[in-house]
Formats: structure tokens, sequence, C-alpha cells
């Protein structure tokens, strides 16, 4: 049953439900075993989507070769072991939604909604299970059907993740938009549906189930993160699917939303009057927020395991909260900085010019903050800590190079360029990762019974990782200001990019590497189900209300009356006026612990 | 520098699996808490992110050093210089600032890692430190973003000013085709409906329309130097995007629509072949292919320099080899080229 609303009282929650293997494992509405559900389906998806990314590599470090690992895979996509263009486009189509809508969508904002938003704020469950069970597998489906995809005869969708019309609609444009097109936007019709069940859950949750005394402002900043995140993805999913649902009908009912005079493979069409730049507008509308979405959560999780790990309180929790509003508001007055050279109206390309440029700042602001929480604490570098402060710093390598991208001027000459690939990796693809690592490491204990991940196969895992990301993503930004367009299956056509090469081996080099760390994370995670050490009930010394609940997962989350809140998240290192801590011997004050005599009190 | 690299990193993971296995033995003897960082964790992997802030200097001067000169020559039209200009004015920006975030961000998890028995600052606001980094990127992206927009609303006012070369880029999977006005410098109006494959009107340009007949249409780009271009860009099945990149000039090529440019060559070929970048790219370039050539691959000729029209969107399997030469000469090269080509209305076969 659900926690519906009562948070008070509802003290008598010894009543228990026999449990079937499929109630509890499969068709569960217990927040936390949804959570695990999304992590480790995400987890697969990841594995298939950085797997793909891997083949493309190597066909862009060395074109043309026959590798048997390709006929392997591929099969009649890649005869004699050379890779085919059209597979090419393909793998780099489904890496691309992969990793942005089933990795860091689903399996991060899914996996740590779940998990923490009932626990941090002292909830029972989220407001609806039901509704919670439907989005996971509605989820699932999709997952299926986009995996489906791949085995069809033509080929999978192949116009970019971004999947542009005509080229997404025409069939006779490319392979890839016969069947394998309309499974992708059937998947992901059902995926935005998904998504929009799971936000609304969110949000209602958080709004109506916080515990006694968890006031917004004494919210842990994971919280909050969640909450905007739901909330952009409530105002802009269905604008995508608004944009899927008309290509669906331009494709199959011969509408023409998006497609006027084409001429193609020696014969007129009959579409007249559509814009593909409309598309692009619906697309982008969801495209650009989708960025945050993504990201949001990672720096969220980042908050808190800094916090916690720096043994220091957040610096400026007001100043994060009102970034992330205000990112989480120009995340959707932005999106234009897309479309530069679309052929869209140059002032629009001013007015996105401004609001893009003006996102910077929130985002300065965080990274100066989070650089802050590290001076003068008590670093705790653990393996979640270390990808946290990973985050950080390839979300300003990252987002610096946003500077150029979002100056309509500069977008001219790197626009669609390997230069605009290497800017989105580093700020929101490894960037995110990050945060989905650190989230796993530090909340493992909460999702496994107590039971911890091994703590120096994690460092091995971060340092391969982080080393590699940079070795793959610093030198692309060269390549792109080269000129290399990117979505090119090989540059062997142009002498002017000859000498690229050998960076594309470099970067390729290091691509595999880091693939290769990641079954160290892969291993260590799988044994640590089974047999990692169980460590104390609060291994970390944090302050937030999931470490007060029982290490062994019960429905309801706590046994007995929910804890009050009395104070907010970051009580780490306070002390008394005369330098002792409030507690003593202990450096941090859980939230559910009464403010002490003559402790001072913060403003939350 | 490439072997220096190599051997950062290999040394970096050597001493992450050196002290692995150490900690291992040590995690061996009663702790309470074996998963959690330790002192000497913390030692080592603060010390790490040192060497970490390292490397990504590193990273950062071997690219410089080893692939500066593999980018785009010195721009060859007349707003490049001053795209040029914004662009190394901002790298200039993105580089103080990330020299100096990075190394507070590391050094502080170097100098700061955690001890038993040290005490953390409570440290939770300071509104006059968050005001100022709020403030400076304010101001730095206010210049950033009017310079930005000073340049943006000049090089898309395409005028008919200063007598303009009006040239249509014409795309389709997987070419592209260049019309020119002609004598009247006017395009005859044209649509994917009127195309006759038989008749050889293969961009549907309309019979009826007399700004037509004089039109020239060509497959390799001749622009005359130092005089303004306007380009109308068309496509006839999907999104195309004619990127020039030695112009810093970029634009889709939009089905049902017709997009612009404009900008002004100012470096002939020949010109540019003389640059002593391009000279010595060109040479590298050239010891590459004849080391391939002798090692019997394909497609090792020897290159000589030229401009290029790529496309630059996603446009299906051939995508890749998309591709036309463009060449900027004198004007009177250039007259003497024009004159030689055929009209629309002489290229035509008449009807039956």
């Amino acid at each position: 049953m659900s926690a519906t609303g009562h948070e008070h009282g509802h003290d008598d929650h010894g009543h228990h439900h026999k449990e079937t293997f499929i109630t509890k494992y499969v068709f569960s509405q217990d927040h936390k075993m949804i959570s695990k559900q999304y992590l480790i389906t995400g987890l697969i998806m990841g594995f298939v989507g950085i797997a793909m990314s891997l083949l493309f590599r190597m066909q862009l470090a060395w074109p043309g070769q026959s590798f048997p690992i390709f006929e392997a895979l591929l099969g009649k996509w890649a005869p004699d072991g050379v890779m085919d263009a059209d597979i090419y486009l393909a793998l780099v189509t489904i890496h691309g939604t992969i990793m942005v809508f089933f990795v860091l969508t689903a399996g991060l904002s899914g996996t740590f909604s779940n998990l923490l938003i009932p626990l941090q704020i002292g909830a029972r469950d989220m407001a609806s299970g039901f509704l919670n069970m439907v989005s996971y597998w509605l989820f699932f489906l999709s997952s299926v059907i986009m995996v489906t995809s791949l085995f069809v005869e033509a080929g999978p969708a192949a116009a970019g993740w971004t999947i542009y019309p005509p080229l997404s609609a025409l069939p006779m444009a490319q392979p890839g938009s016969g069947a394998g097109m309309t499974l992708w936007l059937v998947s992901m019709a059902i995926f935005i549906a998904s998504s929009l069940l799971g936000s609304l859950n969110y949000i209602v949750t958080v709004l109506n189930l916080r515990t006694k005394g968890m006031s917004m402002t004494r919210l842990p900043l994971t919280i909050w993160a969640f909450f905007v995140t739901a909330i952009i993805g409530v105002v802009s999913f269905p604008v995508l699917l608004s944009a899927a649902l008309l290509l669906i009908m331009d494709r199959s009912f011969g509408t023409s939303f998006f497609l006027s005079d084409i001429f193609i493979q020696g014969e007129v069409l009959h579409y007249q009057g559509g814009s593909p730049v409309l598309y692009e507008h619906l697309f982008w509308f969801l495209g650009h927020p989708e960025v945050y979405i993504v990201l949001l959560p990672a720096l969220g999780i980042t908050s808190e395991v800094m916090s916690t790990n720096a043994r220091k309180p957040i610096f400026g929790y007001r100043a994060m909260v009102a970034s992330i509003l205000a990112i989480a508001f120009l995340s959707t007055i932005v999106w234009g900085h897309h479309m530069f050279v679309s052929g869209m109206n140059p002032f629009l390309g001013s007015v996105f010019t401004f609001t893009t440029l003006l996102i910077a700042i929130p985002s300065a602001v965080k990274a100066f903050n989070y650089i802050t929480t590290l001076w003068k604490g008590n670093l705790q570098l653990n393996p979640a800590m270390l990808f946290s402060i990973g985050l950080v710093s390839t979300f300003i390598t990252g987002g610096l190079t946003g500077i150029i991208l979002g100056d309509s001027t500069l977008d001219i000459n790197v626009h669609d360029t390997y230069f605009v690939v290497a800017h989105f990796h580093l700020v929101m693809g490894i960037s995110a990762l990050y945060g989905l690592f650190a989230g796993v490491y530090h909340w493992f204990p909460k999702m496994f019974q107590g039971r911890m991940m091994n703590k120096n196969l994690g460092y091995v895992h971060f340092w391969i990782t982080a080393i590699c990301a940079y070795g793959v993503f610093f030198p692309m930004h060269f390549v792109g200001m080269a000129g290399v367009p990117r979505r090119y299956y090989e540059n062997t056509a142009f002498p002017m990019f000859d000498e690229l090469t050998n960076v594309q081996v470099l970067m390729t080099v290091f691509a595999i590497i880091a693939g290769l760390a990641q079954l160290v994370f892969v291993y260590n995670f799988i044994t640590s189900i089974f047999y990692g050490k169980r460590g104390p009930v609060n291994p970390w010394g944090s302050n937030t209300l999931e470490w007060t609940a029982p290490q062994e997962h019960i429905h309801g989350n706590w046994p007995g009356e929910i804890p009050h809140v009395y104070r907010w998240a970051y009580d780490y290192s306070k002390t008394y006026e005369n330098g002792e801590y409030i507690i003593a011997g202990q450096d941090f004050v859980p939230q559910n612990v009464p403010l002490q005599e003559n402790e001072e009190e913060m403003n939350h | 520098m490439t072997a220096l690299l190599t051997l950062t990193v290999l040394v970096l993971v050597a001493i992450a699996i050196w002290q692995m296995t150490k900690i291992f033995e040590l995690s061996q003897s009663k702790t309470d808490n074996p998963e959690v960082a330790n002192d000497s964790d913390n030692k080592n992997n603060g010390y790490l992110l040192f060497g970490f802030l390292i490397f990504i200097y590193g990273i950062t001067i071997f690219s410089f050093v080893k692939y500066s000169k593999m980018l785009l020559p010195e721009a060859a039209s007349e707003h490049g210089g001053e795209y040029d200009q914004l662009m190394w004015v901002s790298f200039g920006i993105i580089f103080f600032v990330q020299t100096i975030t990075q190394a507070l961000l590391h050094y502080f998890g170097y100098k700061y890692r955690g001890q038993k028995g040290r005490k953390a600052l409570f440290y939770a606001d300071n509104d006059r430190l968050e005001f100022i980094w709020t403030i400076i990127p304010v101001i730095v992206l206010a210049g950033l973003i009017l310079w930005g927009l000073y340049t943006w609303t000049s090089i898309m006012d395409i005028n008919e000013d200063d007598d303009p070369l009006v040239v249509e880029l014409y795309a389709q999977q997987f070419n592209w085709t260049a019309r020119y006005a002609g004598d009247d410098n006017v395009l005859g109006d044209a649509n994917v409906r009127l195309i006759d494959i038989d008749r050889a009107n293969v961009l549907g340009i309309d019979e009826s329309d007399p700004n037509g007949d004089d039109d020239v249409i060509v497959k390799e780009l001749h622009l005359p130097v130092g005089r303004k271009v306007n380009f109308k860009m068309r496509s006839q099945d999907v999104l195309h995007s004619a990127y020039m990149p030695h112009f810093r000039a970029q634009m889709n090529c939009v089905p049902g629509m017709i997009t612009q440019f404009s900008f002004t060559p100012t470096v002939t070929t020949e010109e540019m072949r003389l640059n002593p970048d391009v000279v010595e790219k060109v040479r590298r370039t050239n010891e590459l292919r004849a080391k391939w050539a002798a090692e019997g691959k394909p497609n090792s000729d020897p290159w000589e320099f030229d401009y290029l029209l790529l496309c630059n969107k996603i446009c299906g399997k051939s995508h890749y080899n998309m591709q036309m030469k463009i060449i900027v000469e004198t004007e009177e090269e250039f007259n003497k080229w024009m004159a030689e080509q055929k009209t629309f209305k002489a290229s035509m076969t008449p009807a039956e």
C-alpha cells in the first residue's frame, strides 16, 4: 500500500502483507525496489550504449579496416568485418538515444529520485506506488522496443538521435527510416509516458509527503534537484511527444507538418507547406531542457556526497537552490542555440545567444560553491567523493566551451563539428555519468541492505575513467576546430583531415581503456550485491534521514513513527562557540536531532 | 610527446593499482569499517588528485603543442578575421578560468585530504563572496554577448549593397550544385516540382521565367576575390548544411525554403596555397600520403590545397563524402571562366 497523504498518525505500521515473489521483485510498488529496477535496467542499457560507441570509435580510428568483432556483432552490416556506412549512422543514433534517455534520464533520475525522495523527506513511499510501478514498466517496455529495433530487416533508426525530418521521415532517404524509425518513435512515445508518470509522482510526493519539520528550505539539495528536474520534465517532455506524434503522422498518414517540396529518387512527393525547422523547434524545446534533466540530478547527488565527505556544510545552500531554479527556468528558453544556422530568423539567434550566455551565470555559481565547499574541509576521499570532484572538473571544462557554442557568431564555424561532440560529452555525458557513479557508490548500502561496494576497486574504476575521459574528449576539441564534421562515417574523403587520423587513434585507445575500466565497476557491483561487507547503519556519517532507516528494507521505510526533522541537512562539523562539536565526539548532527541548548540556529 | 603522455597515464594507473594492493593488505587487519576511506586512502587519493591536476595541464599543453598546427588556417573571408579575433579572446578567457578553477578544485582536494582528528571549518555562507563570483561572470559574459551580437548582426545582415554576386547552392543526396544568376544577376524561379531529368532541368528552374535563361549551372564553385557573394541555399530532399570552414561560413539547406548566407572572399586559392601554415600542412599531409602509398593503400595520391564546401548535417549513407571544390580567383580569371560556361537556356534539351 502507499502512504496516501496522512503523514502523521501513521505509527501503526505494523501490519504486513504476505508478499509473493512477483509482488516483491517484479511488480513491486515499493519505491526502493523500483529504484533498483531502474538502476539495473539503466546499467544494462548503458552497457549496450557504451559498447556501441566503442564500435564506431574503432571505425573512426581505423577507417574501413576489417575487425572480426564487427562481423560477429554486426553480421550482415559488416561484410568481411568492414563496417557499413548505414550501420555506422545507426550506431551513432542509437548510442545517443540510449545514453541520453535510457541511461542518464531513466537510469540516473529514475533510480535516485525513487530511492531518495521518500527516504530523505521522511515518507512511507511515493504518493502513488501504483503509478510508480506503471512508470517503471513503461520504461522497461520502451527499452525492450528500442533494443528490438536493432534487429529489424532494414536496420535501426539512423538519422541521428535528434531524428530531424525529412531524413527520418522518408524510408527512401535512408533504410533506417523504415521500420527501425517506427519502433524508435513508438519506444520514445512510451518512454515519455513513463517519464511523465514518474515526474508527476515525484512532484506530488515532495510537495505533500514531507515529514514534520521538513520545510522546503530544509530539504537536502538532492531533493531540490530531483524536484525541479521533475518539473522541467513535465513542462518539456509533452512537447517532444507532440513532435513525435506529428512525425508519425507525416510518415504514416501523409500529412505535411514537417515536409515540403521534396524530390527524391526520381519523383516529386506530394508534401507541401510543412517545415523541418518547426520540428527542430519542437525537438529542442525538450532537447535542451533534457540536458538539465540529465545534469541536475547529478549535481544534486554531488552536493550531498560532497558535503558529507568534506564534513562541511554545502557552501551557499540558498544560492545553490536559487541556481537550480534559475537553471531550470532558463533551460526552457535557450533551445534555439541548437539552431543558429538552421535557417531561422537571425534575430531569434540574437535572443537565444543572450539567454544562453545568461545560463552560464548560475552554472558558474554552482561550480564556485562546490570548490568552496572543499576549502578547509576534512575530505574523506571515498570513491563517491572522487566521482563528485571529477564531476565538478568535467563540468567546468565542458561548460566553459559552451561560451563558444552559445555565441551565435562563434557557433557558425564549429556547429555540428567534433567541437560540439567534445563539449556535450564532457559537460553532460561524463559529468552525469560521474553523478550516477557517485550515487551508486554512496547509496549502495542503502539499496542493498547495508552491503558496501569494494572501495579499492572503486578507486581503480575512478582513476582510469577520469584519465581516459579527458584523454578521449580533450583532444576532440581540436579535431572539431580543424573543421571535421560529426557523423562522418570516415574522414578519408578529405585530405585536409588526413593528419587528424592520429588524434582519432589516440582517442579511440583511451575510449577502449575507459570501456574496459567499466567492467571493474560491473564486477564490483555484482559481487558486492551478494558478498559485499556489511557496514554500519550510517557508514558515511551522514545527516540525512535515509540513514536513520533500518538496513533491512521494510515496507513503509521506518518501523514505528517517521522521524521528525529539526534542522537542515548540512550540520557537519558544527560547533558551539567554545569549539566543541554539538554532539560530543561526533562531527555531524543528523536532521532528526532536536536543536541543542546554546546552539546557534541557522536560518533553516 | 605521445610517449610522455602514455607514460604519465601508465604511471598514474600503476600508482592506483599499487596503492590498491597495499590497502588491500592493510584492510586485512581488523578495522571497524573496511569499505570507508581511512587516512591512508585519503592520503593516496589526495596525492593522486594533485597528480590529476598536472595531468589536466599536461594534456592541455600536449594538445596545443601537437594539434594546434592542424587547425584551420587564417580566415579567407572578410568577416572571418573578426570571427577569429572573437574566438581567440573567448579562448583566452576560457583558459584563464579553466587553469585557475581546476587548480583550486584539485589543490583543495589534495590540501584538505581527511585526517583523523582534523576539524573541518563550519562555513555555510558568505554573501559578499557569492556576490563577487556572480557579478564577475555577469560582466565578462555581458561583454562577450555584446561583441558577439554585434558581429552576428553584421554577418547575418544579407543585403543587396555593393553589387553582390548571387549564387544558389543546391543540395541533394549526396552532391552539391551551384547556380549563378548570370548577366542579370537575378536567379530564375525554381521549384522541385519543375524538375525534368529527361530535359536536363535538374534544379527545377521555371522555364517561363526569363530571369532563369542566363543562369549558369556548375559543379565547381568559382568565386572572384574581393566581391561580396550572396548565397541562396536550397535542398531537394533532406536537410543538408553548406559548411565552408575556411571562410567561417555555414548555413543549413532546408527543403521547402530558401536560406541565405553572405561573405566576401579575401584570399585566392593561389594565395592560400602559399600561406606558410598551409604549405606546412600540405607538406605534412603529403608525407603521410607518401607513406600510405608505399604501403599500397588506396586514396594516397599527393594532395594540393583547395577550399571546400562540405555537407555538415547528417543526410544519409554518403553524408561523409558530400563535397564541392571552391576556387577563389581574380576577377579576370573568374570572368574568363564564366564566359566558357553554358547558360541554362543553351544547356536545355529542347522540348519535343
